[in-house]
C-alpha cells in the first residue's frame, strides 16, 4: 500500500523554508549529503550511503560465449531490485512503476550505454570466450534520491572490482586465481556520476541538489544530470515537470561539473584507502 | 557501418542532403480519426506517428480518479513494421514504457487539469514509420492530438532533435546520423521560451552541449509556427463546412 501523501501543513512549512533557502537537514539548496562508502571483502561489493538511502552494488564475472552479432565484445548486464524493503512505495506484482522504469532505464543509459566499459577488452577468444559482468543493485533504503545513490554504487563497484588474470594458449584458457596472479581491473573510459535536482512549483523557491524523500515527493519535476570530472555530459534528463528557463538549466549544469570533480576526489580517495588495507592483507597470506 | 556514412560533406550538405540546420520536410494531418475526440498524423520526413485523444472522459478504473484534476494517461504502441529491422516490441518494454512516462510528464503540467476533476484524458500513441527523431515526433503530435480535441492548454509544446558531429551543430537527425552523433532532444513553449524535457543519452562536452541546446530552442519556435498554421488551416476549413450546409435564408425563416 502506498503511503499517504504529505499533509498540508508538512507541505506548507517546507515550501516556505526552502523560500528562504533552508532545509529540513540544514544543507545548502546546491548542498549534496556526503557519499558514505563502505567496501565489502569481495572486491565488487560496494555499499553506498546519501544519508538514509542505502544501495548496495555487488559485481561478478564469469565466462561465456559471447552473442555471434559481436563475437569480440564482453557483456556487461544490470540487474536493479527495487523491492517494497526500500520504501512502501515500490511494490512487488505487476507492472513496474514509472519511478521505477525511470531508475533501471537511467542506470542502464549511465551505467552501460555511455561507453564507461571499454567491452572490448573483456573478450578473451574471439568468437569462443567472453567475460560476462553482472552488475547487481539492490536498493536498501529509500530516503530520497535513490537515483544518485544506486549511480555511484554501481560505478563505484566497476571500479573496484578485479577479475581474475587469464593466460590463453592457442584454444587452451587458464584461469589464474587471485592467489597466483593479481586481479586485473576493468578497462574504465570514464567515471559518470549522476546528480538530480528538485523543482517546486513556486518559481521563487530555488532549486536543490540531492533531494531528500519529502523534497522529492512534494517537487514539482526533476532533472537528473550524469557527467565526469572532464566536463563530459554522458546523459541529461528532464521529463517534463516545471519549465525551466534555457540559462537556469545550464547553471545547474555547471553546478554539476563542480560537483563531479569534488565526488571524483572522494571516490579516487575512498578507494585508495580501501585498497592500502588490502595490500596488507594479500602480504600476511 | 555507420562510420561509412559521411554524416557532414565539405560543402555542407548531409547524407539526405539537407544543410546543417534544416529541418525535415513536416507533413501535420488532422483529419477526423474514427471516433477519437482529437487526432493528429505528423511526419517529419520518415518518422510518422499516429496520436489519437480521447476525454476527458470518465475513468474506467474508479482507482484512478482523481479529485481534483484530470488524470492522464499514455499508451504508446510501435509497430512491428516500423523499423528496418523487422521486431516486435511488447508492451511491457523498458523503452517503450520509458516513451509513455516522458510524454505523460511532460504534458502533466501544459494540459489544464484541473478544470476536468474527477475525469481521465486518454492520448493513443501509435508509431508508424521511425526515422529518428522518434520523441520528439511523438510530443508533437501529441500536442496537435490535444490542440485537435479542444483540451485547454497553457502552450504549445515544440520539440527538436539535435545533434553534433565533431563541432558541428545539426538540427532533425535521421537515423543514420541518431546512431552516429552525440543528440539532444528539447521540447520548449514557444510562448515562454521555457524548456520543459530534454534527454540527452550520449557522451558529449559541456560547451557542445551549450550551443546544441540554444539552437533547438529557436528551432521550436520554427516548428511553432507550422503548428499554428495547421491548425488554423484546418480549422478554417471546419468552419467553412459548417457554413457551406443547406441552410433557410433569413426570408424563408419569416415565412414558417
Amino acid at each position: 500500500m502506498r503511503p499517504p501523501s504529505p499533509s498540508i501543513p508538512e507541505k506548507e512549512f517546507l515550501f516556505s523554508s526552502l523560500k528562504q533557502s533552508l532545509r529540513l537537514d540544514g544543507r545548502l539548496p546546491l548542498e549534496q549529503r556526503t557519499p558514505q562508502l563502505t567496501f565489502g571483502s569481495d572486491l565488487g561489493y560496494v555499499e553506498c550511503g546519501l544519508g538514509k538511502t542505502r544501495v548496495l552494488a555487488q559485481v561478478e564475472a564469469r565466462m561465456v560465449k559471447p552473442t555471434p552479432e559481436r563475437p569480440f565484445e564482453g557483456i556487461v548486464t544490470i540487474h536493479s531490485e527495487i523491492s517494497p524493503m526500500a520504501s512502501p512505495e515500490y511494490e512487488t506484482l505487476g507492472r513496474a512503476s514509472e519511478e521505477e522504469v525511470i531508475i533501471t532505464r537511467m542506470l542502464d543509459k549511465v551505467l552501460r550505454r555511455s561507453d564507461v566499459l571499454d567491452k572490448e577488452s573483456l573478450c578473451i577468444i574471439a568468437g569462443q570466450r567472453v567475460w560476462h559482468l553482472r552488475l547487481t543493485i539492490h536498493c536498501l533504503a529509500d530516503a530520497g534520491n535513490m537515483l544518485d545513490c544506486a549511480c555511484l554504487a554501481g560505478i563505484v563497484a566497476l571500479k573496484h572490482f578485479r577479475r581474475p588474470d587469464v593466460e590463453v594458449t592457442g584454444e587452451e584458457v587458464t584461469v589464474h586465481p587471485a592467489s597466483e596472479r593479481a586481479p586485473i581491473p576493468l578497462a574504465m573510459n570514464h567515471t559518470p556520476f549522476c546528480f538530480t535536482f528538485a523543482f517546486f512549483p513556486d518559481l521563487e523557491t530555488a532549486p536543490v541538489l540531492d533531494p531528500n524523500q519529502l523534497e522529492q515527493r512534494l517537487s514539482a519535476g526533476l532533472m537528473s544530470v550524469a557527467l565526469n570530472a572532464q566536463k563530459e555530459l554522458c546523459v541529461v534528463q528532464k521529463f517534463g515537470g516545471v519549465p525551466l528557463a534555457m540559462d537556469e538549466i545550464l547553471r545547474l549544469i555547471d553546478v554539476a561539473v563542480e560537483r563531479a570533480k569534488e565526488l571524483n576526489k572522494l571516490v579516487e580517495g575512498r578507494l585508495q584507502e580501501d585498497w592500502k588495507t588490502r595490500g596488507r592483507n594479500v602480504e600476511l597470506i | 557501418m555507420a562510420s561509412r556514412i559521411e554524416i557532414l560533406n565539405d560543402g555542407g550538405f548531409r547524407s539526405d542532403g539537407r544543410r546543417q540546420y534544416e529541418l525535415r520536410d513536416l507533413a501535420i494531418d488532422l483529419s477526423q480519426q474514427a471516433s477519437a475526440d482529437g487526432a493528429a498524423t505528423i511526419t517529419h520526413g520518415l518518422t510518422q506517428v499516429m496520436v489519437s485523444v480521447f476525454g476527458p472522459r470518465e475513468a474506467k478504473m474508479r482507482s484512478q480518479t482523481m479529485h481534483d484534476r484530470a488524470n492522464i494517461n499514455v499508451e504508446v504502441s510501435v509497430a512491428a513494421f516500423s523499423t528496418g529491422e523487422r521486431r516486435k516490441r511488447n508492451r511491457g518494454d523498458k523503452r517503450i514504457l520509458e516513451l509513455a512516462a516522458t510524454i505523460k510528464s511532460t504534458f502533466e503540467p501544459v494540459i489544464q487539469t484541473s478544470l476536468y476533476p474527477r475525469s481521465q484524458i486518454d492520448i493513443f500513441v501509435q508509431v508508424l514509420e521511425q526515422d529518428g527523431g522518434l520523441l520528439q515526433a511523438c510530443i508533437n503530435g501529441t500536442t496537435l492530438a490535444l490542440a485537435n480535441a479542444g483540451i485547454p492548454l497553457i502552450d504549445f509544446v515544440c520539440a527538436v532533435t539535435g545533434g553534433v558531429h565533431l563541432t558541428a551543430p545539426m538540427l532533425d537527425l535521421t537515423l543514420i546520423e541518431e546512431n552516429d552523433v552525440p543528440h539532444v532532444s528539447v521540447a520548449v513553449l514557444p510562448k515562454t521560451g521555457k524548456v520543459t524535457l530534454v534527454t540527452m543519452e550520449t557522451r558529449l562536452h559541456v560547451e557542445r552541449f551549450e550551443e546544441i541546446f540554444r539552437l533547438a530552442g529557436q528551432a521550436g519556435k520554427v516548428i511553432h509556427a507550422e503548428f499554428k498554421r495547421a491548425l488554423r488551416d484546418r480549422t478554417t476549413t471546419l468552419v467553412g463546412a459548417m457554413g457551406a450546409g443547406p441552410r433557410i435564408s433569413a426570408e424563408e425563416e419569416m415565412e414558417y
